[in-house]
């Protein structure tokens, strides 16, 4: 209670101060001292998923770090993804896919697809379910939530060309998927 | 019945002919919740809020001897701690209105007072600063138990001299009841061709929302009342029982449902924490927040499933069913649920378990006993996962005694003729029990799964494929419910809808959505039935001084349910509308019709006076209106199923691979075809199907609440609670049949549970399949890679199969 930090979070861009004692969570600094609560709180034990932001760029859940650890650190939550009338083609492809039913675990799977396909930007299916196997989802049974990654992904690869090549050169298109009886 | 071709996805088709019905429009939720500016009960705060933690039972059973919190209250952010004693707060109690041989009521305090039952009871309320100080709060809590032996299994619930869990119910037995019992079955079963039994058993589970339980409470000393934020299903009946146990009218209690994450039943009965929060909110005079954390959630929150099955079943040589036997044990935890008692998995099992089936005979009894485990409530698909993969099993059996296909034994009993009234006095509506099962095996043999599971077992691969045949009651009206003799009968549903000025227009609808599209469907019947555009409509849920009342969202009651009250106001409102436009055109009402946002003539097109005009001559100058019309826009109906309900229905096929070695089973491929009647939204339908199929897979391969001897649960992180990801799920392919209901407004019929039903019988059925060669048949879910391996290596003493 007495060991408080004064810290400088970096937060979409933004400079936030805060005085936090030194056992507050990441996720809650972000949620209840600067209220931004698209991030989302389901289990504070890094399983879930529900908290997860980009820290540098990269997937992190937010419930395993501590505010102070993140002094210095370039934060990205779902806030800067794009606002209910402006939403980014991410949003829209999870929208457009029914990629979300209650919306409790979305922005986690969202702020995880935007680390994912910013390292890889032509994933297959099979990659892309892997990787959202990081997070829990309820609802959807995660074949929407593949749908809409995919699909997001197509949609880049077509506007920016593969690995920025020339526009629309060698883009897989998106691949529904196989359920053809595998080769005996 | 007309059949749809697969995922076809009908735009909205306003435009040609003003009807948004099955159209997979764009929800109107996603915006705010793909954005993070939805509102979950978590993203509220107060000025001047407390956090709310509990002080909770570490024994699983035992009297309380002292709790003393004076660490607790010198806890330094600590601002105050209540025991039951401090509260003073009336019980829980659900009651059935049966014999006391048969229901024994049992109070569930708010707060346990001098003897605990499950580990996690609540035993006292911490209120805090913030949420850390509270856990400070709790830990310094010192509470003294005399423990007593715990009773953490039916097996040792039942026996002869067990402890008994409540002093009030012997045999730890809260119902116990006999509904069918044919006369003469013991003589079908003696002659029959061939008897075959189970013995089945499923681990108890938690439904598991991502967002655990919360609120947040506050007086609001202007509207002279407790408002009430709170993550339910049921709005109205927690706003029943919070006023109850405070001893207030229930006009003093507001309950307000913001964003829900999920529910999944686990939220649609009144829960202790909520109404201990609402006591303390009033003492402390600061508003309270509680928010669950997934340890408690996991331990000590509403859980499912636990069930024993018993069951035989006698079949003539063609393989018809003759004679079904049933003793059903549910472990219903330390209390009844409030509003539907322990009575939910037992009276639910004991009337449906005949199925799709026409089963001539039938007896069952059912049994809810208590246990020192947290205790349980609804989850999707109540107990029909459970009987249903029971029954399937039953076949599965009798297929292979009789040398019968195992789709053809079920094509040969599925029930074809309707209505039909079974042997467990339900009466099915017209469903596609055959169409669904006939097109499913038509699948799995066009794509070639039986020769690759030929091929497969050439190689020495383990590939097998398994069915599931069900169909799931959705329309629970009060007539279906009162058979069950709740004190409370759930049931019907009202609907209010109002236009304004502008001409866009706020249907009310006592349902609440959490995750199932509510704000978009609702909103097309509505668009539909006046005109027009699906964005002029704002569906209002889960406020309990806006919605007259409701009975919340559970038993996929929503749409067809719900749906119809809303439809039917919006019939209402219609009327109205072509009642003063006709006015205004100065014409007959039979000569209007609604039109793209218009009454207008139905002979001359041109003769048309837009909403807006009728809106302004309904509020702003009433002095046009007609003179026998009252002045506003506002409508009100209800609607409640009569009779039985209406049934949904569906089979699914699954194929699987069992992997030597580990034990692994992997899907290789999931069909579903299902009829939920008229689908509104088609893609929100699919979504339904699949998370539904997702639950019921983790319920047949992964989940299980344990606990150990001692009543210790062996679970409380998602390091033991084992929770499917996206690696284990697999892509299901969904084909609809189309076989409208009769009683809906909108021939709709639900589909919220259907998939969690179907899954485990399939899946289990699919491994028994592949397990064929070795003669073992696993009849208990989950299946865990120890039982598939230890089965698997049988195949090492049989022969190489050809």
């Amino acid at each position: 209670m007495t060991d408080q930090h004064l810290i400088t979070l970096t937060v979409n861009g933004a400079d936030h101060e805060l005085l936090v004692s030194a056992r507050r969570t990441l996720v809650d600094a972000i949620r209840h001292d600067l209220r931004l609560t698209g991030t989302h709180v389901g289990c504070e034990h890094g399983v879930c998923g529900a908290c997860t932001i980009l820290v540098d760029g990269a997937p992190a859940r937010a419930c395993l770090m501590f505010a102070v650890q993140a002094e210095g650190r370039d934060i990205r939550t779902v806030e800067s993804l794009g606002a209910p009338d402006d939403l980014s083609d991410l949003q829209t492809a999870f929208a457009d896919n029914h990629g979300l039913q209650c919306g409790f675990c979305t922005p986690g799977f969202l702020m995880l697809a935007e680390g994912f396909l910013s390292e890889n930007t032509s994933p297959s299916r099979d990659e892309i379910r892997e990787a959202v196997s990081a997070n829990l989802c309820r609802c959807t049974g995660y074949q929407t939530i593949v749908d809409a990654i995919e699909d997001c992904a197509a949609r880049r690869c077509q506007s920016h060309g593969p690995a920025g090549d020339a526009a629309g050169g060698s883009c897989p298109g998106r691949t529904r998927p196989q359920h053809e009886p595998r080769p005996a | 019945m007309s059949s749809v071709t697969k995922s076809e996805h009908r735009e909205p088709r306003f435009e040609t002919d003003g009807t948004w019905v099955g159209a997979s429009v764009r929800r109107r939720e996603d915006p705010r919740l793909v954005s993070g500016r939805g509102q979950f009960v978590d993203d509220i705060a107060l000025p001047g809020m407390a956090h709310a933690q509990f002080v909770r039972s570490t024994v699983a059973a035992g009297e309380v001897v002292d709790i003393d919190l004076t660490e607790t209250r010198r806890t330094p952010g600590v601002l105050a701690a209540y025991t039951a004693a401090d509260l003073d707060l009336g019980d829980i109690t659900a009651i059935l209105e049966r014999p006391l041989s048969e229901f024994v009521p049992t109070d569930m305090p708010v707060l346990a007072r001098d003897r605990v039952r499950f580990t996690g009871e609540p035993l006292a309320i911490v209120l805090a600063e913030d949420p850390y100080a509270a856990e400070d709060g709790v830990e310094a809590a010192r509470v003294t138990y005399s423990a007593s032996t715990a009773v953490v299994s039916d097996d040792q619930a039942l026996a002869e001299g067990a402890p008994l869990v409540h002093d009030n119910a012997p045999k730890n037995t809260l119902l116990d009841v006999s509904m069918f019992a044919t006369d003469g079955i013991e003589d079908v079963f003696a002659s029959a061709d061939c008897v075959v039994d189970v013995v089945a058993r499923s681990a108890r589970q938690n439904a598991l929302p991502l967002e655990t339980r919360g609120v947040v409470v506050s007086w609001e000393e202007r509207d002279e009342q407790l408002l009430v934020r709170t993550c339910t299903q049921v709005p109205h009946q927690v706003r029943t029982v919070m006023a109850r146990c405070l001893g207030r009218d229930e006009r003093t209690v507001r309950v307000v449902v913001p964003d829900m994450g999920g529910g999944f039943g686990q939220k649609c009965v009144v829960g202790r924490e909520e109404i201990a929060a609402g006591a303390a909110a009033i003492r402390l005079g600061r508003p309270v927040k509680w928010i669950e954390d997934r340890r408690d959630a996991l331990s000590a929150a509403f859980l499912a499933r636990e069930q024993r099955y018993e069951a035989r079943a006698a079949f003539d040589s063609e393989g018809r069913i003759l004679a079904l036997d049933a003793d059903i044990v549910c472990d219903m935890g330390a209390y009844s649920c409030f509003p539907f008692s322990a009575g939910i998995e037992p009276l639910m099992a004991s009337a449906e378990m005949p199925g799709v089936y026409r089963v001539p005979a039938y007896r069952v009894r059912g049994r809810a006993i208590t246990t020192n485990k947290a205790p349980s409530a609804p989850y999707r698909g109540v107990s029909r996962p459970q009987y249903v993969m029971v029954m399937e099993r039953l076949f599965e059996r009798a297929a292979r005694e009789l040398d019968l296909d195992p789709v053809e034994i079920r094509r040969r009993n599925v029930i074809t003729e309707f209505p039909y009234t079974g042997v467990n006095m339900v009466t099915y509506d017209p469903g596609s029990y055959l169409e669904a099962l006939n097109l499913c095996e038509e699948l799995v043999r066009a794509e070639g799964w039986y020769e690759f599971q030929r091929e497969a077992a050439a190689q020495g691969r383990t590939v097998g494929i398994g069915y599931c045949c069900f169909n799931e009651r959705t329309g629970y009206g009060s007539d279906a419910f009162a058979k069950r003799k709740m004190m409370v009968v759930p049931g019907f549903d009202l609907s209010e809808i109002r236009m304004d000025t502008s001409g866009s227009v706020v249907v009310t609808s006592g349902t609440m959505n959490h995750g199932q599209s509510h704000e978009t469907t609702l909103a097309q019947i509505v668009a539909t039935q006046l005109g027009i555009d699906v964005a002029k409509v704002k569906v209002q849920q889960g406020d309990t001084d806006r919605i007259t009342y409701g009975w919340g969202t559970f038993a996929s009651r929503s749409v067809t349910i719900g749906g119809s009250a809303v439809s039917l106001a919006a019939d209402r409102l219609g009327v109205k509308l072509r009642h003063i436009g006709a006015h205004l055109l100065d014409t007959e009402i039979d000569n209007v019709e609604l039109h793209r946002g218009t009454v207008r003539h139905r002979d001359d097109h041109e003769r048309a006076v837009p909403f807006t005009d009728i809106a302004d001559a309904a509020y702003l100058r009433a002095n046009r209106l007609p003179k026998d019309t009252e002045p506003g826009l506002t409508e009100t109906a209800s609607f409640d199923t009569p009779g039985d309900g209406t049934f949904a229905n569906a089979t699914h096929a699954v194929v699987v691979e069992l992997h030597p070695g580990t034990g692994k089973v992997e899907i290789l491929r999931y069909l579903c075809v299902e009829d939920c009647g008229i689908a509104i939204h088609p893609q929100v339908v699919e979504g339904q199907c699949r998370g539904g199929i997702a639950q019921g897979i983790a319920g047949a391969l992964f989940e299980s609440v344990t606990y150990d001897a001692q009543g210790e649960p062996s679970c409380a992180s998602f390091i033991d609670y084992k929770v499917p990801t996206a690696s284990e799920i697999p892509d299901v392919e969904i084909h609809h049949l189309e076989t409208p209901c009769a009683f809906t407004e909108s021939g709709a019929k639900g589909v919220g549970e259907g998939g969690t039903i179907g899954a485990p019988a399939a899946v289990l059925n699919a491994v028994n399949d592949a397990l064929r060669p070795t003669g073992i048949e696993l009849d208990q879910t989950p299946i865990t890679p120890e039982t598939v391996q230890r089965a698997l290596e049988t195949l090492d003493t049989l022969e190489p199969q050809t």
